[in-house]
């Protein structure tokens, strides 16, 4: 008779977790790199308020990110650096661009307004080779005729924890200076020849307000949050283009895009408004789903970002992605197929 | 007799329980040595005993080595100690013989809430606050007076930019000196008075009392509290990430200069250690940190026996 109740109760118990199970809203999990963590948030909060349905995402860094999602634990991993063709190939992985951002030098010094100091990407090679040292330096000043620059050290700041700030940082440095490329090399961390050391962004800022005559590299966004002063930089057509989403689209819109897997860094790009010094932040997911539904959440969250989107990100000084590259990325979800070989990507 | 067996029961359960919890610590010890060893096995055996020799720091060469760190970590936790020791000295006898008594509780209290703060809002503080000031005002005198000094004048010198081992060092004295002023003042107050107030009968001096008669009867606690210091300072993290600059290279032997410490270095590239070698490596610099702090255990529990086998031959 007990017996016969408590399967009564259980039955019951299991029918309403069914229920609740049904009407409960689909949960998705993401981990990954940290620059792309704010605008997440911001879209997960209001795809939840739009649709019900939840996106956690845990920001442990993109080196963190990779591992977790190999090891299947999330449903996406985000990556500040794409992987390689081969590496995804190897993992049964896919990647796509999710939001674009820039990095300027930043610089402390006084009487100097953003804008006001020009230069090239093998001057900023050799300061951060150590091998000029002083901001009257004959080819700082050669390239600044109009520009009084002070008798002063250069005291060089970059950040101190691994990041994928820093690899495209060191990715641009390797294409633009030989040296740079044989002797220091491109990574989420490097051998700094010189530098003090900055822990996340916030710390760079926070030394370059703090120590006349430094110069160091930081996300805009940061840069314009902290007051910070930022120089020009010539891009690849000779131009000098101001930071902001403007130059930061056009460097993502010249890239090639149609090449392999979107390993794409958008460093150095050609065209004359492009910023140098861009990058996009990566989302991987597997290519054969043992969780199809999953996915199709995922996926619908993305597209859903990159309809709705485009605001918010302007809003916390990211740049959404430019139209042909989101065709482009949703053609690509054609290769996440379930089990049987469905692909999970509908277009709804 | 039932009850007894009872008791018998309780007593035999209490005793396996507290033995069980007991060698639970020391499994859990062992184990932490045994899976940092097989972590940084691969880093060992790849780079053997130049590991702690290299000063080379690159991972995009898959290349390691923790002088840089080991020097970093070692001279920051020296130099707060040379600070913190003396002012904790000082507090602790302030706080025992000499402040009003009305004075002693709300002191006391003080000092220890000071051990309450995170040790990230030390780091914050230290960045923000106490660079700027050290940097404008501090380091240029100490530049200008101790750097002229013969010896030691080589430690003060260079660009005053507020970050480096100095800035460190003084930040974790800051967050040291609640620990060993504390214990320190807890020793104190065990002195038998009866002693003390002898050797005021006798007509000696508080600072005679304290030298000859207080610090002798209390000198193992006050070196276990010199130890509880040393040991946060050598594994605090965040404070000396903020501060120390964070460079893998050695440049001078200034205490000016930016460096880099185990613990700092592990907070700032565990996460984003992607090759095999690399993350082998942090996991050595956290076996050799435990090395370290294990050698400086040892080293002053050796100190203690032999201090104590010398008392035992002035009887």
């Amino acid at each position: 008779m007990f017996s016969k109740q408590i399967k009564n109760v259980l039955s019951g118990l299991t029918l309403g977790l069914a229920v609740a199970g049904f009407a409960q809203a689909a949960e998705v999990t993401g981990a990954g790199a940290t620059f792309p963590a704010p605008i997440y948030a911001k879209w997960a909060d209001a795809y939840n308020k739009a649709t019900g349905n939840k996106i956690n995402y845990q920001s442990i860094g993109s080196g963190g990110g990779i591992k977790q999602i190999t090891a299947k634990t999330v449903d996406f991993g985000a990556s500040d650096m794409p992987m390689k063709p081969a590496d995804l190939d190897k993992e049964g992985l896919m990647q796509f661009p999710a939001v674009i951002g820039g990095e300027v030098l930043a610089v402390n010094l006084a009487g100097i307004k953003s804008g006001e100091i020009k230069l090239t990407g093998p001057l900023v090679a050799d300061i951060f080779l150590g091998k000029i040292t002083k901001w009257n330096d004959k080819a700082l000043a050669d390239l600044n005729p109009t520009v009084k620059l002070p008798d002063q050290a250069i005291a060089v700041v970059r950040r101190a924890d691994g990041s994928g700030t820093t690899f495209i940082f060191t990715n641009y440095l390797s294409k633009v200076s030989d040296e740079w490329k044989t002797k220091v090399g491109e990574a989420t961390a490097v051998q700094w020849p010189v530098g003090l050391g900055g822990k996340g962004n916030e710390g760079v800022a926070a030394f370059i307000q703090r120590i006349p005559g430094s110069i160091g590299y930081i996300e805009y966004a940061y840069a314009l949050q902290n007051k910070l002063t930022y120089t020009l930089l010539q891009n690849a057509a000779g131009q000098y283009p101001a930071p902001s989403d403007v130059s930061f689209k056009a460097a993502a819109a010249n890239a090639d895009w149609t090449k392999s897997a979107f390993y794409e860094l958008l460093t150095n790009e050609p065209g004359k408004e492009s910023w140098p010094i861009t990058g996009a932040t990566f989302i991987l997911v597997h290519k054969v789903q043992a969780k199809p539904q999953q996915a199709t959440e995922t996926l619908k969250f993305f597209d859903w970002a990159f309809k709705n989107g485009a605001k918010m990100a302007d809003e916390l000084d990211y740049v959404p992605l430019p139209d042909p590259l989101v065709k482009l990325i949703h053609t690509s979800w054609g290769q996440i197929k379930d089990a049987s070989g469905k692909v999970v990507w509908t277009g709804k | 007799m039932a009850k007894i067996t009872k008791h018998q029961w309780a007593d035999w359960l209490f005793f396996n329980l507290t033995r069980f919890f007991a060698l639970l610590t020391l499994a859990m010890l062992l184990g932490i040595i045994a899976s940092l060893i097989q972590g940084a096995w691969p880093a060992l055996r790849q780079f053997g005993f130049g590991f702690v020799t290299s000063s080379e720091w690159n991972p995009p060469m898959d290349r390691f080595g923790a002088l840089i760190p080991i020097y970093g970590t070692l001279a920051t936790s020296l130099v707060a100690l040379l600070i913190a020791v003396p002012v904790s000295f000082g507090i602790a006898l302030f706080l025992t013989e000499l402040s009003p008594r009305w004075l002693r509780r709300p002191l006391g209290i003080a000092i220890e809430l000071l051990a309450a703060i995170p040790s990230i809002v030390y780091g914050m503080w230290g960045l923000l606050v106490f660079v700027p000031i050290f940097a404008q005002y501090i380091q240029p005198v100490l530049s200008s007076t101790l750097g002229n000094v013969p010896l030691i004048g080589a430690l003060f010198q260079g660009a005053p930019i507020g970050i480096g081992i100095l800035s460190a060092s003084i930040v974790l004295a800051i967050m040291i000196i609640p620990f060993i002023a504390s214990v320190m003042r807890d020793v104190f107050e065990v002195t038998p008075p009866m002693l003390k107030e002898s050797a005021y009968g006798l007509g000696a001096t508080t600072w005679e009392v304290v030298w000859n008669v207080v610090f002798p009867y209390t000198k193992v606690g006050v070196i276990g509290g010199i130890m509880l210091g040393l040991g946060r300072a050598l594994g605090e993290t965040m404070a000396v990430t903020f501060l120390i600059g964070n460079m893998n290279a050695f440049n001078g032997i200034s205490l000016f200069l930016p460096s880099n410490s185990i613990a700092s270095a592990l907070a700032n590239e565990f996460a984003e250690a992607e090759s095999a070698l690399y993350s082998s490596s942090l996991i050595a610099l956290g076996l050799i940190l435990f090395v370290i702090t294990f050698i400086i255990l040892g080293f002053s529990k050796l100190l203690l026996l032999r201090l104590a086998r010398q008392e035992g031959k002035r009887t």
